[in-house]
């Protein structure tokens, strides 16, 4: 419960970094921490008391391994969200540098005063 | 319960880190310091028994260090410090404090941590090994039960990536002066 209140913390710093910084670099970092704690929070989830990570191996004991395995499909749907989250920030931080191109500044209120 | 109070101190690691990040006036320190973040975050996933997770954190967090340092490296590395409205800035911090309050009720529909719901998963970790015969059963997850999800990841980071060499796909000379037309000067 308080991991989890914490792991939201996380979140709503990312959400402030977004809404109230200037700076684009500054949005695009608030974005990977919120990534940082989505992810977190979905790993936290499939987490089991005293578990094992899924991994089989030859000296365990399958009906053992089942009530003591943490749960594979977070595990396997944040792989991909990880992957992605790469992406999408090359995607971002190219925007950025483009936009540092064309207006000489990263402030977002100058770059909205300077469009046409 | 060691690796509860592990994690909770990794977790306050790791928002020091990222307030850190969001007041620094230095960007690269700011970078810097969201990288901290990002390894902090793999070496909670291996304490949360997730050792694929936490490989994929540590690569893609350098790949993503590296990323954001060039786009930082040559320019002016300040924080922009004018702030028109101090009212801006209190309205975002009430509404931040809002949603904490929120999330405080909401997570209590939740189930208690260590004691996940495994409806689907139950079924994996039983028929996993006959069905696809790989012992890792994250890997059994992403190549064979949700093979689809992980086409439709290889295409959206196709997409992402040629949107970024479409962004800055370098110019002809003309198109690049029109480009950069806009001055400074305004």
């Amino acid at each position: 419960m308080t991991l989890y209140f914490l792991d939201f913390v996380l979140l709503v710093i990312g959400i402030y970094a977004l809404v109230a910084k200037r700076h684009v670099v500054k949005k695009i970092l608030g974005v990977a921490i919120m990534e940082y704690s989505v992810n977190f929070f979905l790993i936290l989830i499939g987490f089991r008391e005293a578990g094992v990570a899924p991994i089989l191996t030859k000296d365990m004991d399958m009906a053992t391994f089942i009530k003591t395995a943490v749960d594979p499909l977070p595990q396997a749907l944040v792989l991909t969200s990880i992957v992605i989250g790469l992406g999408t920030l090359a995607l971002m931080v190219s925007i950025a540098i483009r936009l540092y191109e064309r207006y000489g500044t990263f402030d977002m209120h100058e770059i909205n005063r300077l469009r046409g | 319960m060691e690796t509860i109070i592990i994690l909770h101190i990794i977790l306050v690691f790791m928002i020091i880190g990222s307030i850190i990040t969001v007041e620094i006036k230095n960007m690269l320190s700011a970078v810097i310091s969201v990288g901290a973040v990002g390894f902090a975050l793999s070496l909670a996933f291996l304490f949360l028994e997730a050792p694929d997770i936490a490989i994929t954190q540590v690569i893609v967090e350098v790949l993503a260090l590296v990323i954001l340092i060039r786009a930082t490296i040559n320019v002016d590395n300040v924080a922009i410090e004018k702030r028109e409205h101090i009212l801006s800035d209190r309205t975002a911090l009430i509404f931040v404090g809002m949603i904490l309050v929120f999330a405080w009720f909401a997570f209590r529909s939740l189930p208690p941590f260590g004691e996940p719901s495994m409806r689907v998963s139950q079924y994996y970790l039983t028929h996993g090994l006959r069905e696809v015969g790989a012992t890792n059963f994250v890997t059994s997850v992403i190549l064979d039960y949700r093979g689809y999800d992980t086409l439709g990841e290889a295409i959206v980071l196709f997409t992402s990536i040629s949107g970024s060499f479409a962004i800055l796909r370098r110019l002809k000379k003309e198109q690049h002066k029109d480009f950069l037309r806009i001055d400074r000067e305004h």
